[in-house]
């Protein structure tokens, strides 16, 4: 039997879109698919073409329904793209509404029992009989549900011209050597490029052609990029809480440090990594094991920085260094816990009660995900303060190509920490003494011998000697060292990067919303509007980012929060330029798209 | 030509194996309220820790929030310590223990600290049974917030105020042993003999500590109808007085003989008996401890002395099979993986 494709031509009569599509893939959460959907991104980055994949999951553990998008784009473009031209509809109880959905023209491949052909006239369908195919490529039926998924993998790479060879070394690679399980299910996936084969015509809507984009690229994701470059910067104590989307970035250090930290003789490791009972206690194992002297960390998301807060400032007020991942995901509180969003801006800028300033950085590529991770230990000791390494779940949890990471040989910087002759040699040490001006006392670690540099660490006001004090000339003297050396980290994070047009128009943004903002600004200099860009990497603001507010006209601050937090910052930081900053805003829990931004800069425009 | 007067040669300190004087082990000035037990326990970790001679720089103190969490600026000097915040002294012992194996911690805290909103880190340090002495200054009140009700705090009890507690007090020894804790024990502030042999015992000890020590607030659990106040506050002289550094005072210095009982008697004639455990006592038998300290408890009294030990337990950084130096100065050599060791990672991910 032919299956029907008499469909509706690509939309609008256009040509054949050369890898330049988006798939959206409907399952079941808990049916195995995760490995199917990255077979299928993996096989067309194997093909050369610039893919990236997001994984929409719900808040559960089997049984919801879950959403996979691959973007494929000639161009470079990773961002998310609202429009799919190809639909992959495995769940029964979304079928209908993802039909609702589609784009006009799209391809729909689905379970031949749906019977869905009959919902709309401008869809292109491909019936597939899943289970006659999967009954006849598995003898074992226990295991018919997990490899039903890639029955679709070899559907789809038939009609997209994937090189099943591709497919198959995807498929060796994602199962890592498990020889069972690489058969089982590449023997499936052929059932269906060979199903396809006998019984589609040919399509020209969508296809995938060889390229040499993705040569010597990696695919990785933000959580193992920070895990990597956490571990080359030498964490050696973690402290740490599960939960989505920052489980998995403590999880693959672990695999990490198995392989890298510990002796493999004697079996004693490099690195103490504890699973506390709460974030609470995981917040107080990075402080004090900073304090010691020890390159501290943990991974959480916004109600773990939450409940971690009071130490958190505690930390900033005592001078205790320690780095927090923050991955972020929508809020308050559980809020869609599996969806994406920037709204811990301004909980991670001034993180606790009382008045608290904290360095931030934003990585906005995997790249980056690593390098940051390694810098922000050295910033942790170097400023004796907690430090945020802010993502999110659309980086840290989804897959991205990226440049392999360059070794980091800067070597580490311990800070302003005294050994025991240094501390013989001062005759006036006293803890929080603002010796050189720049805000950074110098400190000593416990256990160091010679009877001198011992002190209480303490949480209520002391002078600089760190002896009880409530004097209100000590507490300011400490406060306004605490902003003066905010001040020099302004000379040791990461300035912007800028993707510039030749404009007076600004558009600023940071982390993941970088891929749409690009996107968005070649279509709006294709509209003919241009624009300058500053993506922000770090707080405090630096010299240039200064610069650029002064001189833009107006700033297109794109932010994924309902309550514009980055724009806020900005707006508190230069009051006198406030109302240049208009807040592009994407906080429905997808990962930002360029059109979304493209729209709200034109209609700020039209005003 | 004059010739001054010889002095009288003025005694040396004495002096510990370490070659240190007790005043090596003393902290700052006590600032808690004249008469408070918990400077008796003080007294105590200052002699122990000469006693033992202990190496004040390897020294970590640390507390959370309360008048107990003030104690550790009132001894050695020479060790770090750490004043967290309410009840989470816990962790902050396991981050610092984790990056330097080779310190000795000394955790205090008080009922109110570690009962209740500590209640989570305290039973999850004795179960990972971080290295650490853990002391309770129990007095069933929360003293700098003026004298509420802690959770250790006996039912029908009065406040100041004179309202009743309602709810049964929660135990921290049968609580610490029912979590596998390796050495329990409870003292009594006003007996420094036991807390003194307790405290050396505790400082050879190489996993968790849990030290329950009853010690009486003289400003908010004194009053007519309190179950723990002093009859007589009396100045004491203890040797450490000499020193000028601290002081306090208790209504009596009381030995109790091996599986006596002493019923000590308040002002409002309330009374508080404390039982020292039996010659015969076997503290290893960890269901046998748990059922004297209950049956002690069916009677109002505190069974105090060495309540369990278990000398084998490994502690954490056993557990995690951490390497023998501190983490904390490891080199950059012995963390940062080799240039190969990056590409093979990147290999693997493409």
């Amino acid at each position: 039997m032919t299956a029907a494709l008499a469909a509706p031509s690509p939309a609008g009569g256009a040509k054949t879109r050369i890898n330049d599509f988006s798939i959206q893939v409907a399952t079941v959460n808990g049916s195995g698919s995760q490995t199917a959907n990255t077979v299928l991104l993996r096989a067309i980055f194997q093909m050369g073409v610039f893919v990236s994949g997001k994984n929409l999951f719900p808040s559960n553990i089997a049984g919801l329904p879950t959403w996979f998008t691959i973007r494929a784009s000639a161009q470079g473009y990773v961002a998310r793209k609202a429009s799919n031209e190809m639909l992959i509809l495995m769940n029964p109880e979304t079928a209908k509404e993802d039909i609702a959905k589609a784009d006009p023209g799209a391809l729909v491949i689905y379970d031949e029992p749906l019977q869905l052909d009959k919902l709309r006239g401008d869809l292109a369908y491909i019936p597939v009989p899943f289970q006659k195919l999967v009954t006849a490529s598995c003898p074992e039926p226990k295991l018919h549900k997990l490899v039903k998924n890639m029955i679709y993998v070899g559907v789809a790479s038939r009609l997209l011209g994937i090189d099943m060879e591709e497919v198959k070394k995807a498929i060796a690679k994602q199962l890592k050597g498990k020889a069972k399980a690489i058969e089982l299910n590449q023997t499936a996936c052929v059932a269906g490029y060979d199903w396809a084969m006998e019984n589609l015509e040919d399509q020209d809507h969508i296809k995938v052609v060889r390229d040499n984009k993705t040569q010597g690229l990696i695919i990785v994701d933000g959580n193992e990029a920070c895990a990597l470059g956490a571990l080359f910067a030498g964490v050696t104590v973690v402290g740490w809480y599960p939960i989505t989307p920052a489980s998995s970035l403590v999880e693959t250090f672990i695999e990490y440090a198995e392989e890298y930290r510990k002796d493999p003789k004697t079996g004693k490791s490099t690195v103490a990594i504890v699973q506390m009972e709460d974030e609470l206690a995981s917040a107080g194992v990075v402080l004090s094991a900073g304090w010691a002297g020890a390159r501290s960390m943990t991974s959480t998301a916004g109600p773990g920085i939450s409940l971690m807060s009071e130490f958190i400032g505690l930390g900033y007020y005592v001078e205790a260094p320690g780095v927090f991942f923050n991955v972020a995901r929508t809020g308050p509180s559980t809020g869609l816990p599996t969806r994406t969003q920037q709204s811990d801006v301004e909980l991670c800028a001034k993180c606790s009660h009382g008045d608290t300033l904290h360095i931030n950085l934003f990585p906005g590529t995997m790249e980056e995900c690593f390098q940051f991770s390694y810098d922000a230990f050295d910033l942790a000791e170097k400023f004796q303060t907690p430090i945020f390494v802010v993502t999110d779940l659309d980086l840290g949890m989804q897959n991205w190509a990226s440049k392999p990471f360059a070794y980091p040989a800067k070597p580490y910087d311990r800070g302003k920490v005294l050994n025991q002759q240094q501390l013989a040699d001062m005759k006036d040490w006293g803890r929080y003494k603002d010796v050189d001006g720049d805000g950074i006392c110098y400190r000593s670690l416990p256990g160091t011998p010679g009877g001198k540099g011992a002190y209480l660490t303490r949480g209520s006001g002391h002078n600089a000697y760190a002896q009880y004090s409530e004097k209100p000339e000590d507490y300011v003297e400490v406060m306004d060292r605490l902003k003066r050396k905010y001040e020099t980290a302004k000379a040791f994070v990461p300035g912007p990067v800028f993707r510039n047009q030749g404009s007076d128009k600004g558009v600023l943004a940071f982390g993941s919303s970088d891929p749409a903002v690009i996107e968005a600004q070649d279509i709006l200099l294709a509209q003919g509007l241009k624009t300058d860009y500053l993506r922000l990497r770090a707080l405090p603001f630096t010299a240039e980012v200064d610069t650029y507010v002064k001189e833009k006209q107006v700033v297109y601050v794109v932010e994924q929060n309902r309550d514009g937090q980055l724009a806020n910052l900005f707006r508190e930081t230069y009051p006198e330029h406030a109302t240049k900053f208009k807040s592009v805003l994407h906080y429905d829990g997808h990962a930002i798209d360029a059109k979304s931004i493209v729209d709200q800069i034109t209609a700020f425009e039209q005003k | 030509m004059t010739t001054a007067t010889p002095s009288a040669p003025v005694p040396a300190a004495p002096t510990n194996k370490l070659g240190f004087t007790k005043q090596d082990y003393v902290g700052s000035k006590s600032t808690l309220c004249a008469g408070c037990g918990h400077d008796a326990i003080t007294a105590q970790i200052i002699n122990a820790a000469f006693e033992s001679s202990i190496e004040g720089h390897r020294v970590t103190k640390y507390s959370g929030i309360g008048c107990s969490s003030k104690t550790p600026a009132y001894f050695m000097n020479q060790g770090w310590g750490f004043n967290s915040v309410h009840g989470r002294m816990p962790s902050i012992a396991t981050g610092a223990s984790l990056a330097n194996r080779t310190l000795i911690n000394i955790g205090v805290s008080g009922d109110g600290d570690s009962m209740s909103i500590g209640m989570g880190q305290f039973v999850h340090a004795v179960r990972r049974n971080i290295p650490m002495i853990y002391i309770i200054e129990d007095n069933g009140v929360y003293g700098l917030t003026k004298g509420q009700f802690s959770a250790t705090a006996d039912k029908g009890s009065h406040l100041k105020s004179g309202a009743v507690n309602d709810f049964p007090p929660i135990d921290p020894c049968t609580l610490a042993i029912e979590l596998g804790c390796g050495f329990v024990a409870r003292c009594f502030s006003g007996n420094p003999k036991q807390l003194n042999a307790i405290l050396k015992a505790a400082f050879a000890y190489q996993g968790t500590v849990v030290l329950d020590v009853i010690s009486p607030c003289v400003t908010f659990n004194n009053h007519d109808a309190s179950t723990r106040s002093y009859k007589h506050v009396k100045d004491h002289d203890f040797p450490l007085h000499d020193l000028g550094f601290i002081q306090y005072s208790e209504v009596e210095e009381v030995e109790i003989p091996a599986g006596q009982t002493e019923i000590v008697t308040f002002p409002d004639g309330s009374k508080v008996a404390i039982k020292a455990i039996h010659e015969g006592y076997e503290p290893t038998d960890r269901f046998g401890a748990m059922k004297a300290i209950h049956e002690s408890m069916a009677k109002g009294e505190f069974l105090t002395g060495l309540l369990y030990i278990n000398p084998t337990q490994p502690p954490l950084p056993e557990v995690l099979n951490l390497v023998d130096e501190p983490l904390a100065t490891l080199g950059e050599d012995l963390l940062k993986p080799s240039p190969a060791e990056l590409d093979k990672i990147m290999q693997a991910l493409m």
